[in-house]
Protein backbone atom coordinates (compact mmCIF):
# COMPACT_ATOMS: atom_id res chain seq x y z
CA UNK A 1 0.00 0.00 0.00
CA UNK A 2 3.11 2.47 0.85
CA UNK A 3 4.60 1.69 -2.24
CA UNK A 4 1.26 2.55 -4.15
CA UNK A 5 1.12 5.79 -2.14
CA UNK A 6 4.92 6.20 -3.56
CA UNK A 7 4.45 5.52 -7.27
CA UNK A 8 0.73 7.71 -7.34
CA UNK A 9 2.56 10.65 -5.78
CA UNK A 10 5.75 10.38 -7.96
CA UNK A 11 3.22 10.66 -10.85
CA UNK A 12 1.37 13.66 -9.82
CA UNK A 13 5.05 15.29 -8.99
CA UNK A 14 6.18 14.92 -12.91
CA UNK A 15 4.87 18.00 -14.54
CA UNK A 16 6.59 20.32 -11.90
CA UNK A 17 9.81 17.86 -12.29
CA UNK A 18 10.98 19.18 -15.59
CA UNK A 19 10.31 23.16 -14.68
CA UNK A 20 12.03 23.17 -10.87
CA UNK A 21 14.88 21.10 -12.68
CA UNK A 22 15.06 24.18 -15.48
CA UNK A 23 14.78 26.96 -12.84
CA UNK A 24 16.84 25.30 -9.97
CA UNK A 25 19.55 25.17 -12.64
CA UNK A 26 19.18 29.02 -13.40
CA UNK A 27 19.13 29.61 -9.75
CA UNK A 28 22.17 27.68 -9.23
CA UNK A 29 23.85 29.04 -11.85
CA UNK A 30 22.79 32.74 -11.21
CA UNK A 31 24.50 31.94 -7.35
CA UNK A 32 27.54 30.85 -9.12
CA UNK A 33 28.08 33.88 -11.29
CA UNK A 34 27.11 35.83 -7.89
CA UNK A 35 30.43 34.35 -6.21
CA UNK A 36 28.00 32.19 -4.03
CA UNK A 37 29.23 28.24 -4.38
CA UNK A 38 27.35 25.04 -3.74
CA UNK A 39 26.74 25.05 0.14
CA UNK A 40 24.97 28.21 -0.22
CA UNK A 41 22.94 27.66 -3.06
CA UNK A 42 21.60 24.39 -1.63
CA UNK A 43 21.44 25.99 2.03
CA UNK A 44 18.86 28.51 0.18
CA UNK A 45 16.57 25.65 -1.36
CA UNK A 46 16.79 23.34 1.43
CA UNK A 47 15.67 26.17 4.12
CA UNK A 48 13.87 29.22 2.12
CA UNK A 49 12.28 26.87 -0.87
CA UNK A 50 10.73 30.15 -2.54
CA UNK A 51 11.85 29.91 -6.49
CA UNK A 52 10.64 33.66 -6.60
CA UNK A 53 11.94 35.07 -3.43
CA UNK A 54 15.64 33.03 -4.23
CA UNK A 55 16.43 34.83 -7.13
CA UNK A 56 15.39 37.93 -5.78
CA UNK A 57 17.39 36.60 -3.07
CA UNK A 58 20.57 36.77 -5.25
CA UNK A 59 20.81 40.12 -5.96
CA UNK A 60 20.06 41.17 -2.38
CA UNK A 61 23.07 39.00 -1.03
CA UNK A 62 25.36 40.04 -4.16
CA UNK A 63 24.59 43.74 -3.32
CA UNK A 64 24.44 42.71 0.44
CA UNK A 65 20.91 44.38 1.48
CA UNK A 66 20.07 45.22 4.96
CA UNK A 67 18.60 43.24 7.23
CA UNK A 68 15.35 45.16 7.25
CA UNK A 69 15.07 45.49 3.30
CA UNK A 70 15.89 41.64 2.98
CA UNK A 71 12.82 40.69 5.34
CA UNK A 72 10.64 43.54 3.93
CA UNK A 73 10.71 41.95 -0.10
CA UNK A 74 10.69 38.35 1.61
CA UNK A 75 7.64 39.81 2.76
CA UNK A 76 5.94 41.35 0.13
CA UNK A 77 7.51 38.53 -2.84
CA UNK A 78 6.08 35.99 -0.59
CA UNK A 79 2.67 37.55 0.54
CA UNK A 80 1.16 35.29 -1.37
CA UNK A 81 1.53 32.41 0.72
CA UNK A 82 -0.59 33.48 3.03
CA UNK A 83 -3.75 33.00 0.84
CA UNK A 84 -2.14 29.51 -0.70
CA UNK A 85 -1.68 28.98 3.28
CA UNK A 86 -5.63 30.32 4.30
CA UNK A 87 -7.27 27.94 1.05
CA UNK A 88 -5.14 24.94 2.74
CA UNK A 89 -6.19 25.15 6.15
CA UNK A 90 -9.17 22.38 5.86
CA UNK A 91 -7.42 20.14 3.69
CA UNK A 92 -4.53 19.97 5.71
CA UNK A 93 -6.52 20.16 9.41
CA UNK A 94 -5.76 16.10 10.21
CA UNK A 95 -2.60 15.55 8.84
CA UNK A 96 -0.94 15.07 12.16
CA UNK A 97 2.97 14.53 12.03
CA UNK A 98 3.22 15.61 8.51
CA UNK A 99 1.51 19.41 9.11
CA UNK A 100 4.39 21.14 9.88
CA UNK A 101 6.52 19.79 6.73
CA UNK A 102 3.21 20.23 4.22
CA UNK A 103 2.89 24.02 6.07
CA UNK A 104 6.90 24.61 5.10
CA UNK A 105 6.78 23.19 1.78
CA UNK A 106 3.85 24.64 0.46
CA UNK A 107 4.86 26.23 -3.01
CA UNK A 108 3.31 28.16 -5.89
CA UNK A 109 3.34 24.33 -7.77
CA UNK A 110 3.18 22.13 -4.71
CA UNK A 111 0.01 24.31 -3.73
CA UNK A 112 -1.33 23.82 -7.89
CA UNK A 113 -0.84 20.21 -7.41
CA UNK A 114 -2.68 19.56 -4.50
CA UNK A 115 -5.42 22.50 -3.79
CA UNK A 116 -7.83 20.69 -5.23
CA UNK A 117 -8.05 18.34 -2.11
CA UNK A 118 -8.18 14.97 -3.93
CA UNK A 119 -6.04 11.92 -3.26
CA UNK A 120 -6.12 8.58 -4.61
CA UNK A 121 -8.62 6.05 -3.54
CA UNK A 122 -6.93 3.70 -0.94
CA UNK A 123 -3.63 6.11 -0.24
CA UNK A 124 -3.29 7.80 3.20
CA UNK A 125 -3.74 11.44 2.38
CA UNK A 126 -1.63 13.08 4.61
CA UNK A 127 1.37 10.69 3.55
CA UNK A 128 0.46 11.02 -0.49
CA UNK A 129 0.39 15.22 0.19
CA UNK A 130 3.64 14.91 2.10
CA UNK A 131 5.54 12.57 -0.85
CA UNK A 132 4.51 15.30 -3.53
CA UNK A 133 5.27 17.82 -1.43
CA UNK A 134 8.87 15.99 -0.73
CA UNK A 135 9.28 14.85 -4.64
CA UNK A 136 8.93 18.41 -5.98
CA UNK A 137 11.80 19.80 -2.94
CA UNK A 138 13.95 17.51 -4.25
CA UNK A 139 13.34 18.54 -7.75
CA UNK A 140 14.42 21.83 -6.46
CA UNK A 141 17.15 21.75 -4.36
CA UNK A 142 18.43 19.19 -6.96
CA UNK A 143 17.97 21.57 -9.87
CA UNK A 144 19.57 24.56 -7.85
CA UNK A 145 22.59 22.02 -6.80
CA UNK A 146 23.36 20.87 -10.69
CA UNK A 147 23.28 24.55 -11.79
CA UNK A 148 25.90 25.57 -9.05
CA UNK A 149 27.94 22.93 -10.66
CA UNK A 150 27.09 23.40 -13.95
CA UNK A 151 27.83 26.96 -13.53
CA UNK A 152 31.41 26.45 -12.46
CA UNK A 153 32.13 23.66 -15.70
CA UNK A 154 30.25 24.97 -18.64
CA UNK A 155 32.29 25.40 -21.73
CA UNK A 156 30.68 28.94 -22.87
CA UNK A 157 29.78 32.22 -21.30
CA UNK A 158 26.89 32.11 -19.45
CA UNK A 159 26.62 36.00 -19.76
CA UNK A 160 22.88 36.61 -19.86
CA UNK A 161 21.25 33.73 -18.14
CA UNK A 162 20.58 36.32 -15.23
CA UNK A 163 17.78 37.23 -17.51
CA UNK A 164 15.95 34.27 -16.92
CA UNK A 165 14.85 36.01 -13.42
CA UNK A 166 13.57 38.58 -15.70
CA UNK A 167 11.69 36.64 -17.92
CA UNK A 168 10.13 34.31 -15.08
CA UNK A 169 8.47 37.74 -13.91
CA UNK A 170 7.55 38.85 -17.63
CA UNK A 171 6.10 35.30 -17.87
CA UNK A 172 4.19 35.38 -14.48
CA UNK A 173 2.92 39.08 -14.92
CA UNK A 174 1.86 37.89 -18.62
CA UNK A 175 -0.03 35.34 -17.46
CA UNK A 176 -1.71 36.80 -14.89
CA UNK A 177 -2.76 39.74 -16.84
CA UNK A 178 -4.11 37.15 -19.60
CA UNK A 179 -6.56 35.65 -16.78
CA UNK A 180 -7.75 38.39 -14.74
CA UNK A 181 -10.63 40.35 -15.98
CA UNK A 182 -9.02 43.58 -13.96
CA UNK A 183 -5.86 44.81 -14.55
CA UNK A 184 -5.99 48.01 -12.06
CA UNK A 185 -3.72 45.91 -9.31
CA UNK A 186 -1.13 44.78 -12.65
CA UNK A 187 -1.09 48.61 -13.43
CA UNK A 188 -1.07 49.52 -9.94
CA UNK A 189 2.60 47.73 -9.23
CA UNK A 190 3.65 49.15 -12.96
CA UNK A 191 3.21 52.78 -11.94
CA UNK A 192 3.78 53.09 -8.07
CA UNK A 193 7.08 51.08 -9.00
CA UNK A 194 7.95 53.63 -11.99
CA UNK A 195 7.36 56.27 -9.98
CA UNK A 196 9.72 55.10 -6.76
CA UNK A 197 12.42 54.35 -9.07
CA UNK A 198 12.28 57.81 -10.81
CA UNK A 199 12.34 59.64 -7.27
CA UNK A 200 14.27 57.18 -4.62
CA UNK A 201 16.54 55.45 -7.78
CA UNK A 202 17.56 52.27 -8.29
CA UNK A 203 19.33 51.23 -5.05
CA UNK A 204 16.56 53.02 -2.80
CA UNK A 205 13.08 52.18 -4.49
CA UNK A 206 12.05 48.78 -3.44
CA UNK A 207 10.87 49.67 0.17
CA UNK A 208 8.71 52.79 -0.83
CA UNK A 209 7.63 51.02 -3.95
CA UNK A 210 5.82 48.24 -1.43
CA UNK A 211 4.52 50.81 0.52
CA UNK A 212 3.05 52.80 -2.22
CA UNK A 213 1.41 49.66 -3.84
CA UNK A 214 -0.22 48.72 -0.32
CA UNK A 215 -1.78 51.97 -0.02
CA UNK A 216 -2.90 52.68 -3.46
CA UNK A 217 -4.06 48.80 -3.56
CA UNK A 218 -5.76 49.64 -0.10
CA UNK A 219 -7.64 53.37 -1.30
CA UNK A 220 -8.35 51.24 -4.67
CA UNK A 221 -10.50 48.64 -2.29
CA UNK A 222 -12.50 51.53 -0.33
CA UNK A 223 -13.60 52.97 -3.63
CA UNK A 224 -14.79 49.91 -4.62
CA UNK A 225 -16.54 49.77 -1.67
CA UNK A 226 -15.13 47.34 0.57
CA UNK A 227 -15.77 44.77 -1.80
CA UNK A 228 -13.59 41.77 -1.74
CA UNK B 1 28.36 35.99 8.18
CA UNK B 2 26.06 38.57 6.41
CA UNK B 3 25.03 36.10 3.81
CA UNK B 4 24.55 33.49 6.12
CA UNK B 5 22.24 36.13 7.96
CA UNK B 6 20.08 36.90 4.86
CA UNK B 7 19.22 33.75 4.23
CA UNK B 8 17.91 33.16 7.72
CA UNK B 9 15.67 36.23 7.38
CA UNK B 10 14.43 34.70 4.47
CA UNK B 11 13.97 31.28 5.37
CA UNK B 12 12.46 32.38 8.83
CA UNK B 13 9.95 35.08 7.02
CA UNK B 14 8.97 32.86 4.31
CA UNK B 15 8.28 30.01 7.35
CA UNK B 16 5.83 32.72 9.18
CA UNK B 17 4.34 33.65 5.84
CA UNK B 18 3.13 29.55 5.27
CA UNK B 19 2.15 28.91 8.75
CA UNK B 20 0.60 32.21 10.34
CA UNK B 21 -2.74 31.67 8.38
CA UNK B 22 -2.91 28.06 10.34
CA UNK B 23 -2.18 29.60 13.61
CA UNK B 24 -4.51 32.74 13.03
CA UNK B 25 -7.39 32.04 10.63
CA UNK B 26 -8.63 28.65 12.21
CA UNK B 27 -12.44 30.11 11.48
CA UNK B 28 -12.70 32.91 9.36
CA UNK B 29 -9.93 35.09 7.25
CA UNK B 30 -10.86 38.85 7.42
CA UNK B 31 -11.91 40.23 4.47
CA UNK B 32 -9.01 42.90 3.88
CA UNK B 33 -6.33 39.91 4.07
CA UNK B 34 -8.55 37.99 1.25
CA UNK B 35 -8.98 41.22 -0.82
CA UNK B 36 -4.86 41.88 -0.45
CA UNK B 37 -4.34 38.27 -1.34
CA UNK B 38 -6.42 38.47 -4.60
CA UNK B 39 -4.43 41.92 -5.61
CA UNK B 40 -1.24 41.73 -3.82
CA UNK B 41 0.00 39.08 -6.60
CA UNK B 42 0.03 40.76 -10.10
CA UNK B 43 1.39 44.01 -8.56
CA UNK B 44 4.25 42.93 -6.54
CA UNK B 45 4.87 40.73 -9.93
CA UNK B 46 4.95 43.72 -11.74
CA UNK B 47 7.05 45.89 -9.46
CA UNK B 48 9.80 42.78 -10.01
CA UNK B 49 9.59 42.91 -13.58
CA UNK B 50 10.94 46.55 -13.31
CA UNK B 51 12.77 45.58 -10.46
CA UNK B 52 15.28 42.97 -12.80
CA UNK B 53 15.44 46.15 -14.92
CA UNK B 54 16.51 49.07 -12.59
CA UNK B 55 19.93 48.76 -14.35
CA UNK B 56 19.11 49.07 -17.50
CA UNK B 57 20.46 52.31 -19.15
CA UNK B 58 17.88 54.26 -21.16
CA UNK B 59 20.38 57.24 -21.91
CA UNK B 60 23.38 55.16 -23.04
CA UNK B 61 23.89 52.19 -26.11
CA UNK B 62 21.92 49.64 -26.25
CA UNK B 63 19.50 52.00 -24.69
CA UNK B 64 18.11 49.17 -23.01
CA UNK B 65 16.52 47.28 -26.69
CA UNK B 66 18.21 43.70 -25.62
CA UNK B 67 15.98 43.75 -22.71
CA UNK B 68 12.91 45.31 -24.35
CA UNK B 69 12.95 43.20 -27.34
CA UNK B 70 13.72 39.80 -25.23
CA UNK B 71 10.73 41.00 -22.61
CA UNK B 72 8.56 41.48 -25.33
CA UNK B 73 9.22 37.69 -26.73
CA UNK B 74 8.33 36.10 -23.47
CA UNK B 75 5.26 37.99 -23.33
CA UNK B 76 4.37 36.87 -26.63
CA UNK B 77 5.19 33.22 -26.32
CA UNK B 78 3.39 33.36 -22.72
CA UNK B 79 0.57 34.94 -24.60
CA UNK B 80 0.91 32.30 -27.91
CA UNK B 81 1.49 28.73 -25.52
CA UNK B 82 0.80 29.41 -22.35
CA UNK B 83 3.69 27.75 -21.13
CA UNK B 84 6.02 29.94 -18.52
CA UNK B 85 8.92 27.44 -19.14
CA UNK B 86 9.31 27.61 -22.75
CA UNK B 87 8.16 31.46 -22.75
CA UNK B 88 11.64 32.16 -19.91
CA UNK B 89 13.49 29.42 -21.77
CA UNK B 90 12.95 31.49 -25.19
CA UNK B 91 13.16 34.66 -23.96
CA UNK B 92 16.65 34.07 -21.84
CA UNK B 93 18.04 32.42 -24.94
CA UNK B 94 17.02 35.71 -27.36
CA UNK B 95 18.42 37.52 -24.85
CA UNK B 96 22.12 35.56 -24.45
CA UNK B 97 22.13 35.92 -28.13
CA UNK B 98 21.19 39.36 -28.61
CA UNK B 99 23.87 40.73 -26.49
CA UNK B 100 26.30 38.38 -28.39
CA UNK B 101 25.57 38.81 -31.78
CA UNK B 102 23.78 41.88 -32.06
CA UNK B 103 24.45 44.92 -29.47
Amino acid sequence: MRKQTLQHAFYKSIPVCAGYLVLGIGFGILMRNAGFGVLWTAAMSLFIYAGSLQYVGVSLLAGGASVLTTALTSLMVNARHLFYSISMIGTYKDAGKWKPYLIFALTDETYSLLCDGSVPPGDDPSLYRFLVSFFDHCYWVTGSILGSLLGAVLPFSTAGIEFSMTALFAASFTEQWLTARDHAPAVTGLLCTLLCLVVAGPDRFLIPSMVLITVVLTLLRRREGGQS
Amino acid sequence: MSAALLIAVMSVVTILLRALPFLIFRKETPAYITYLGRVLPPAIIGMLVIYCLKDVSLTARPFGVPELLSVACVAGMQAWKRNSLVSILVGTVVYMLLIRLVF
